[in-house]
């Protein structure tokens, strides 16, 4: 199982900001996440929108380990 | 060097004088405080989202480019999450160095940073609902200097 946390605008469209969902990597993720709702799949996939595991940036595709935390991150507004 | 996400008000003289002491080498302190402006009535709350843990790494991390690049003795980031009142303190950036121009010119650099690139979410509350905010052209400009 991964921890997915949403900031932002992402948690308020989605309704929530931290799940566990399972998933071996991250584009498995993305498609369980998609699956559910559609339309905050494609706000995940949105250009802007960074991805953490386990509060490290990625580009791209990552496996995920037991118990990662995936956060994914609109754009930084700044303080 | 310290960073530091708080949840609750907090009392910039305080802070200022806490940075102060105890400093024999130090011939400069710049200070910077942040407020939540109302916007004439536009604003009647700001909402700050951090990642905790995230957030305070990757201000660590500008912090401690700013001390290599102007040399400072220690630098410290209070910064405020959560909801935020016009009129209260949203950030605090103090330096200290060994002379003035240093200690204004890493506050100023790390004030950009903070206003346009650092890890926060922020939402305006105000008479017609809440809108979330990203950096003006002005804060990106402004970030731009320091490249």
């Amino acid at each position: 199982m991964a921890r997915v946390l949403l900031f932002g605008r992402l948690a308020d469209q989605a309704g929530w900001r931290d799940r566990s969902v399972e998933a071996g990597d991250l584009s498995a993720l993305r498609a369980a996440l998609a699956a559910e709702d559609a339309g905050l799949g494609e706000a995940l996939a949105a250009p802007g929108v960074q991805v953490a595991v386990d509060k490290v940036l990625v580009r791209g595709e990552a496996s995920l380990a037991a118990g990662a935390e995936v956060a994914f991150l609109p754009p930084m507004s700044g303080g | 060097m310290k960073i530091v996400l708080t949840d609750r008000p907090f009392e910039p003289g305080a802070l200022v004088t806490a940075f102060c002491a105890d400093r024999a080498e130090t011939g400069a302190v710049a200070t910077f405080v942040g407020l939540a402006r109302a916007e004439q009535g536009q604003a009647a709350a700001l909402e700050l989202e951090a990642y905790p843990g995230f957030t305070e790494a990757a201000i660590g991390e500008i912090a401690a480019q700013a001390v290599a690049r102007f040399h400072l003795q220690d630098v410290q980031v209070v910064h405020r999450v959560g909801r935020i009142a016009p009129g209260e303190a949203i950030v605090f950036v103090a330096t200290a160095a060994g002379h003035r121009r240093e200690a204004f010119e890493a506050c100023d650099f790390l004030m950009d940073y903070l206003k346009s690139r650092a890890p926060f979410w922020k939402k305006e509350h105000g008479p017609d609902g809440a809108r979330w905010i990203e950096p003006t052209d002005r804060d990106r400009t402004d970030a731009q200097r320091w490249d």
